[in-house]
């Protein structure tokens, strides 16, 4: 019997409130007790006690809800029965519970598909939680495509940015029929399947830009962007990300010129997803409404910190990211070399970008920073981003830091290495990091990488400074051309891919698994590394990593 | 008597359910729950446990009176009645259906059966143990007083 049914329309300024729960539970006194404690977190409950009933209400409404919470033990179908189902017909989170914990029980809760299982008697502040499944799967639905789009972008939203070889262009060309027909998909159907993923189109964001010339950019914000803009489907969230990417990319683009590498582009988004493609958590700017509280054993804070738009960046990606776009460089010979992948194909020609890039309004303030676990303490490079790695990987990532790094825009903070100018090149390594969902720059390859970060970064400064130029910018990062220049000597920038994503935060494209942001303003970079490659281990939030990773870009570089 | 009075009287009675194991934090949690948009949310959740506890052990005597027991059957009802027993903090119960549900894996029968008494005994003493709490609740509430809140260190 469906106690209640709330419908709305999908996610709204406050997410996670308004975040539509589905309970299924044959015990009364559970759903009672779950309808009081969800509605206390501000999600929109809907209760039910067969799981055919269940089943129905979510076939019914294909999009009427974002996650289903339900008991292992129902009396009409079994519970993991109905984890299967409404894994493969909707693809919505599921969460199991039960009062029986045998880890069998829970093992096979998980191998069916459970994003999480909870045993019984429920707390509240395990609720509170489950919005970051939502999250998670939103992002890891629209990585793949992303990745695509974003390469694709790079390739030709950046003609204006060299590309080392013809091959960058061809290949970037050819994609690009692919991802137009997708885009004109999304953009024709901006509710499909992937909610709450808007694709910037060159067209959508020249609106986008024009608007923004318009109002001036001091006075700039995404609901006035969005009036102007006059596009109907699509929400203010959306324009928000999408400003607080170009503010991001517009220090990319100063500093660096980036370059998206095609080969590893290309590889990337064939799916061989190695490449940890950056993930930002676009806050809304104006708002701030979203923060997150990142916590993850590896980094336990993430400081997002505000750093002045002039100071010297780093950009962390090995490769050269074409403007406004992040994009990794994947050495690593077995993963596609994605490269980077440029934000969303949503920055226009570079004009514009330059454009935005003098937004004033927008706060550079908020950088994240990543502590890398090893470190004793955070890693600031300048604005200080430290990076936080899994154990193990941790160094090769701080390395790359440069220090006096512009801090990256607060919003998409993509972890791109680039050399700068007297920057440091951070590279997202993160090889080991493929497995976590969120990874920042992880140090792919870190192993066996010395792990004085501090050490390394400064080293890496004065390194990189002959490092940097002629082959980092504005070209194509490759991976041999960083491995010289990897601090720890051979580190190869691991199939990281920083890209903007544009879009709402549900487009990004951050591996954000168990990212639980508390005070991010603006977005984070979360370097996600393609887990999928490996048949994803998925870690639960727990295993979370902080994945953001900020980079700052060296606006020197490309000044 | 006075609503002073009813309160402490309340306040301690609630605090040696505790003490004794009938109810766990569970049941704090619950309180916790219940606001003024439901001011009878513990009531009304507390009934629905008792209604279905009630069924399930009468399915339970039946199930076990059968001649040849499906202890399948068996373990199913005891595992909702622990799942119920959880949701409203009877600790006391829960602890019985945990050891009844092993009598039924190994398909004890006496096992079973001396569970199935047992879980009778401590579901009609937490049941008579709450209703009385309730009724201290009503009369605090009929006086004009508030109910107070248990701290715990839960």
């Amino acid at each position: 019997m469906v106690v209640e049914t709330c419908f709305s329309s999908p996610r709204t300024d406050a997410f996670p409130a308004g975040l539509r729960v589905l309970v299924v539970d044959d015990d009364r006194t559970w759903s009672k007790i779950l309808e009081k404690m969800l509605k206390k977190c501000f999600y929109e409950v809907t209760t039910c006690c067969l799981a055919r009933e269940a089943l129905n209400l979510l076939r019914e409404r294909k999009d009427g809800y974002d996650i289903v919470i339900s008991d292992v033990n129902m009396p009409d179908l079994d519970g993991f029965k109905l984890l299967e189902h409404v894994g493969l017909e909707m693809d919505l989170p599921v969460i199991m519970m039960s009062v029986d914990g045998e880890t069998r029980r829970v093992m096979k809760g998980v191998q069916h598909g459970a994003c999480d299982y909870l045993l019984k008697p429920i707390r509240m502040k395990e609720l509170r939680n489950i919005w970051q499944h939502v999250f998670r799967k939103k992002i890891h639905e629209v990585r793949d495509i992303e990745i695509i789009h974003m390469t694709r972008s790079g390739s030709e939203l950046f003609d204006d940015v060299h590309f080392l070889d013809g091959q960058d262009t061809t290949s970037g060309r050819k994609r690009k029929d692919a991802d137009n027909k997708h885009s004109d998909k999304d953009l024709g159907d901006p509710s499909s399947t992937k909610k709450a993923r808007v694709v910037w189109t060159v067209d959508l964001h020249q609106k986008f830009v024009k608007a923004v010339n318009q109002i001036g950019f001091d006075k700039v914000g995404p609901k006035k962007i969005l009036d102007l803009m006059n596009v109907p489907w699509l929400t203010r969230e959306n324009v928000a990300s999408h400003l607080q990417a170009a503010e991001g990319r517009r220090h990319e683009k100063l500093c660096i010129g980036m370059k998206h590498s095609d080969s590893s582009t290309k590889d990337s988004t064939a799916g061989s997803g190695l490449h940890n493609s950056m993930n930002v958590m676009q806050d809304n700017m104006s708002n701030g409404s979203f923060s997150f509280s990142v916590s993850n054993s590896c980094a336990p804070n993430v400081d997002l910190k505000g750093h002045e738009g002039d100071r010297k960046g780093i950009t962390s990606g090995p490769m050269a990211e074409s403007r406004g776009t992040f994009s990794t460089n994947i050495p690593d010979p077995r993963k596609a070399k994605s490269l980077q992948i440029s934000s969303d194909h949503s920055l226009g020609p570079v004009d514009s970008v330059v454009n935005m890039a003098s937004f004033s309004s927008f706060s550079w303030n908020e950088i994240p920073e990543i502590q890398f676990k090893q470190e004793d303490e955070p890693l600031q490079l300048d604005d200080g981003f430290n990076q936080q790695s899994l154990p193990g990987l941790p160094h090769r990532m701080l390395t790359e830091y440069l220090q006096p790094a512009v801090s990256v825009s607060p919003g998409p903070s993509i972890t791109e290495k680039v050399a700068t100018s007297g920057g440091i090149e951070v590279k997202p390594r993160c090889d080991k990091y493929r497995s976590n969902h969120i990874k920042h720059s992880c140090p792919t390859e870190a192993v066996g990488e010395s792990h004085t970060l501090n050490n390394q970064v400064f080293e890496l400064i004065s390194t990189t400074s002959s490092v940097k130029s002629p082959d980092i910018i504005p070209n194509r990062l490759t991976e041999s051309e960083f491995s010289p220049r990897n601090l720890n000597e051979g580190v190869v920038v691991e199939d990281l891919q920083l890209c903007w994503l544009q879009g709402d935060c549900y487009a990004m494209n951050f591996g954000l698994q168990g990212f639980d942001c508390t005070e991010f303003n603006n977005a984070a970079m979360i370097p996600e590394t393609p887990f999928h490659l490996y048949d994803e281990p998925r870690f639960d939030h727990e295993h979370l990593f902080d994945p953001t990773e900020y980079y700052t870009i060296d606006q020197g570089l490309f000044a | 008597m006075e609503v002073v009075q009813i309160q402490r009287r309340l306040v301690d009675y609630t605090k040696s359910l505790f003490m004794e194991g009938f109810l766990d934090g569970q049941f704090l949690q619950l309180q916790q729950l219940q606001d003024e948009s439901n001011p009878d949310f513990v009531v009304e959740v507390v009934s629905l446990f008792f209604d279905d506890s009630e069924k399930l052990l009468n399915e339970l005597t039946i199930a076990l009176d059968q001649p040849n027991v499906d202890f399948k059957k068996v373990d199913g009802h005891v595992h909702q009645l622990k799942g119920s027993s959880s949701s409203i903090g009877a600790q006391r119960v829960k602890n019985v259906c945990i050891a009844f549900r092993n009598f039924c894996e190994v398909q004890n029968i006496e096992g079973c059966l001396t569970c199935l008494q047992q879980v009778k005994q401590e579901y009609y003493l937490v049941k008579n143990k709450l209703e009385t709490l309730f009724r201290l609740e009503q009369q605090i509430v009929a006086s004009g007083g508030s109910i107070p809140m248990i701290e715990m260190g839960f």
